[in-house]
Formats: structure tokens, C-alpha cells, sequence
């Protein structure tokens, strides 16, 4: 079994050896399909960046009269803190509002002795929450809006105007997802059938080779095995060739998806992913090439 | 032995509804060590009786014994293993173009499973015998159509098989080559290994002085030990 195994490896790489042209022709065109899938991938890390990103952005804030408690307010808190829709939660009592509301209107004068004139800090405590899910804001916000919290909640930030911002912030995220994974599937798609067509040409003209392999006495095993092995060389070889060409474009791409998309790092990201980048291109090239290696082999396969 | 007991086979004439009888109700038997001629025009069933001794096609009707093996009742996964009890040599040789001499010829055995050292020993004897002793590292396409045939005459004999089968083997040779090859499956013979020559060279078959059965339309029209070719 050894033997057969070492011998059927022997014969594939002989094989891809020696059948330079087709095989360089072979791999270029699955290098081409193995770019266009990194460049996918890529392409999805950056539209979940970005989505995550605006979703952040996202949040409500409850509002408490001046007259509830701190002990309520975080209370509260901790209820909100405990609902499985919520992400996270910042309370922000009214001496640190009035802070950040100085530090915010540090050069304008009058809004800074409006403040000062009124004697008594004007602003409210609150409490902004993230949802888990933009779909959830609103289920927070009544549960907010309540009877149970009617003494101590002042106000809660999702009226109309915000509910219908966020609500198309959602379609525009919901729709971006799916547009994401159907241009995922159909290059994907794309890619493979492109591999099919190029291994299966590549043993398409090696069909007489099978022909007389099977009259000498080969069996299904050894007649298909160089070809497989083929298959996995092919991918092999246009997976690192299609990691030597990304690595420069995300290199030379970054700072530009950067102004787009601050808070996305691509060389950072590809910089800390590399392995797990690289391990699904070969991944990839090896399952597609050894699927289209078997699939052109059987065609060929009954003498 | 081999027995072919009322065989026969069509062609349906790619679909088209026309049916062609390549084969009809054939029946002989080679015995062990004889040297056969197959003889007829073209399209008379010589070729298609091979293919139905390698297990390439199966009979529409009859039954092909080999030794111990039914042929046209084996699997495709038990082919194989009656392929090397046979070696077959074609008009137009069937070398694999990216291997060597040496390369096709171990190959058949490498395919058996034999250990490389059986493979080292075997493989540059039996080219020798061939004649191709200086010519084992050259690929099929640097070689003559003689020493192609003498390759796959090689690739043919590895295995020691029980029979020769060399389906029009100087088909596409000059006539000295032919001479050449004739003469090596006469030795092949000699040494105990039955050969079935399928051929319409009618020199070579009355040179021979050979058994011979003459197919005519997929018939059996004559069967004769030391028998010459004419044609009727």
C-alpha cells in the first residue's frame, strides 16, 4: 500500500513535470480563480468591519429625572444589564454629563456661561445602551417607556425620527449582508466551475494515457491517483502564488481602505491572519483541484 | 486455454438505429504454447475479438473463457488482474508519450505491485531481449515505429504473461521492421508463452506456417493448423 502510494505520487508529480505548458497553463488559471477568491474574503472582512462599525454607532439613551436616585438609576442598570438583548451599557451620571458637556463647548463662551448663570447643573443622568441587534432597540425602548419606570425615567431617545433612522440602517446593513453573500457565492461559484473546466481540459487530452493505463492492468486506484495527486500540486502551487500577489495589494490597498473605513487595518489584519488566510487558499485549491481531477478521471475511467 | 463458445457481438452504429454484426456465433479454442494467426480484411472481427479477451467490451451473446476467469462475467475492479495474465500489443503501440522506454515498460509492473527490486532487475533484461538496450532512457517520440512496437512488445512480456495478443503489431511498420517483430514473437513463443497474432499481412501469415483462423463478415470461414491466408 506504501509502495502504490509513493509510486502514484512518483507518477502525479512526473505527470505535472512533465507536462509543463499545460501545466503552467492549468495554474494560471486557477491562481486567477484563487485571487478572486482571497479578494473575496478580503472583501468580506472589510464589509463586516464596516458594518460592525456603523452598527456601534447605534445607540439609545434613557434619560432619569433629576429626582431618581443613583441607587435606582443603577438598578436599573443592572436590569438592563441582565436583558439578553442588551450588549452593553454606560451610565452617565449628571456631574459627568456636565463635564463632557464643558469639554465639548470649551471655546464657546456664551454656552459656558449660559451654564454657569443657571447655578444648578441642568443636565439629567443616563444610562446609553448598545442592543445586541439593531432590531432590538425597540423592544428596549418600550420596555424603558413602561409603568414600572414612570417615576424615575425622564425620557428615553427613540422617538420617531430616530426609529426610522435606525430602521434603515438596518435594511441598508441586512441588505449589504446579503449582497455580500450572494457576489460571495456567485464568485465562488465562478471560480470552481473555471477549475473544473481547466483540470478537466488538462486530463481531457490525457484521456488516451487513461485509456492505455487501464489496459495494461492499472486498477481504478493507480489510474486516477497520479491525476489526484495532480490536482493537489496545482492547488498547492496557485494557493502560495496567489498569497505572494495579495500580500502586496493588501499592503499598497490598506491606507486606502483606511480612508473609507477608519477603524479597519487591513495589513494589520492580514499581518495577524496570514496562516489562517493562506490555510483556506490551499484549502480551497486543493478540495476544487482533486474534486475536478476525480470528476474528469471517471469520465474516462470505464475501459 | 482459451475457449470462445458461440460469440457475438454488434455495434449499433452510433445510435443511428443501424445495426452491424461484428462477431456472430464464433467459437474457438487456443491451447496453451500455440501461436495463432488471426486473419481477414478489415472490419472482419479480428480487433473486436481482442477487445473481448481483455475484458474491453463484453459479447452480446456467448461466453469467453480464459484460464480459470469467465471474461465477460468480471467486474470492472476484477479486470485488471486478468489483464496482467495477458499482454496486448496494438497497430499503433499505446505508449504513455511522457514516460520512457524504461518508464512504460515498469510501469505495467509497477501497477502490479512488484517490489522496485524485482522492477531494476526485470525491467533493462527484457528490453535487451527486445533489442532496445541502448535506447531505455528515450521517450516514445524519439524512437522509430520498430522500436515503439519492441517497447510495447516489452511492456507486453513484464509480466510473463500467459498469452501475447498483438492486434496488427506491423501495421505501421516498413517490412524489415515487420520482419524484425515477427521473428521476436516467434522467439516469445518458443520460450512458452501462446501468442495470438491478429494481422492482414498475407506474406507474414504464409511465411509463418502457423495455425490459422481466417474470420470473414464475423465468421469463422476456416481454421487450419499450418494453414496459409487466402482469400476467398
Amino acid at each position: 500500500m506504501l509502495t502504490n502510494l509513493s509510486r502514484i505520487i512518483k507518477f502525479g508529480l512526473q505527470r505535472f513535470w512533465r507536462n509543463a505548458s499545460l501545466s503552467t497553463a492549468t495554474i494560471a488559471i486557477m491562481f486567477l480563480a484563487l485571487i478572486v477568491f482571497g479578494g473575496i474574503n478580503l472583501f468580506n472582512v472589510i464589509s463586516r468591519t464596516t458594518l460592525t462599525s456603523i452598527q456601534d454607532k447605534i445607540d439609545i439613551s434613557v434619560f432619569f429625572k433629576s429626582t431618581t436616585p443613583e441607587d435606582e438609576i443603577l438598578k436599573i442598570q443592572s436590569t438592563l444589564k441582565a436583558m439578553p438583548e442588551v450588549k452593553n451599557t454606560e451610565y452617565i451620571s449628571r456631574d459627568k454629563a456636565l463635564e463632557i458637556f464643558k469639554e465639548q463647548h470649551q471655546g464657546d463662551e456664551t454656552i459656558t456661561q449660559a451654564i454657569d448663570q443657571a447655578g444648578e447643573n441642568p443636565l439629567l443622568a443616563s444610562i446609553s445602551i448598545k442592543a445586541q441587534d439593531p432590531k432590538q432597540y425597540q423592544m428596549i425602548a418600550s420596555f424603558l417607556g413602561g409603568d414600572e419606570f414612570k417615576n424615575s425615567v425622564e425620557k428615553v431617545s427613540y422617538d420617531e425620527r430616530n426609529s426610522q433612522m435606525i430602521d434603515r440602517l438596518i435594511k441598508i446593513i441586512d441588505t449589504t449582508r446579503l449582497f455580500g453573500l450572494l457576489v460571495t457565492i456567485f464568485l465562488t461559484l465562478i471560480a470552481v466551475l473555471v477549475t473544473l473546466a481547466a483540470i478537466g481540459l488538462a486530463i481531457h487530452s490525457s484521456r488516451d494515457e487513461i485509456g492505455i493505463m487501464r489496459l495494461v492492468g492499472a486498477s481504478n486506484f493507480f489510474t486516477s491517483g497520479p491525476y489526484i495527486v495532480e490536482g493537489i500540486t496545482y492547488g498547492l502551487i496557485s494557493a502560495i502564488l496567489s498569497m505572494i500577489i495579495l500580500f502586496p495589494i493588501v499592503y499598497f490597498g490598506s491606507p486606502y481602505v483606511k480612508v473609507f473605513v477608519p477603524e479597519m487595518n487591513l495589513k494589520q489584519y492580514f499581518d495577524s491572519h496570514f496562516f489562517l488566510i493562506l490555510l483556506q487558499q490551499i484549502l480551497f485549491g486543493i478540495v476544487v483541484g482533486v474534486t475536478s481531477s476525480v470528476i474528469a478521471v471517471r469520465k474516462y475511467l470505464k475501459i | 486455454m482459451i475457449a470462445f463458445q458461440n460469440v457475438t457481438k454488434f455495434y449499433n452504429g452510433n445510435g443511428k438505429g443501424t445495426e452491424t454484426i461484428a462477431l456472430d456465433d464464433v467459437s474457438f479454442k487456443v491451447n496453451p504454447k500455440e501461436f495463432v494467426s488471426l486473419v481477414g480484411k478489415s472490419g472482419a472481427g479480428k480487433s473486436t475479438l481482442i477487445k473481448l479477451l481483455v475484458g474491453e467490451e463484453g459479447p452480446d451473446k456467448g461466453r469467453i473463457i480464459f484460464g480459470s476467469y469467465d471474461v465477460n462475467k468480471l467486474q470492472p475492479k476484477e479486470l485488471p488482474s486478468l489483464r496482467r495474465h495477458i499482454g496486448v500489443v496494438f497497430q499503433d503501440f499505446k505508449l504513455l508519450t511522457n514516460k520512457t522506454a524504461y518508464e512504460n515498460v515498469a510501469f505495467a509492473l509497477e501497477v502490479a505491485g512488484r517490489p522496485d527490486k524485482e522492477i531494476k532487475d526485470f525491467v533493462p533484461k527484457i528490453l535487451e531481449l527486445v533489442g532496445l538496450k541502448e535506447k531505455v532512457s528515450n521517450f516514445p517520440k524519439e524512437l522509430s515505429g520498430g522500436e515503439q512496437q519492441r517497447v510495447a512488445i516489452a511492456r507486453a512480456l513484464i509480466h510473463n504473461p500467459d498469452v501475447l495478443v498483438a492486434d496488427e503489431p506491423t501495421g505501421n511498420l516498413d517490412p524489415i521492421n515487420s520482419a524484425d517483430i515477427i521473428k521476436l514473437l516467434l522467439t516469445i513463443n518458443e520460450m512458452g508463452t501462446t501468442v495470438i497474432l491478429a494481422t492482414h499481412n498475407k506474406d507474414i501469415i504464409n511465411n509463418l506456417e502457423r495455425r490459422v483462423i481466417l474470420l470473414e463478415s464475423g465468421k469463422i470461414v476456416r481454421d487450419e493448423e499450418k494453414g496459409k491466408y487466402i482469400l476467398i
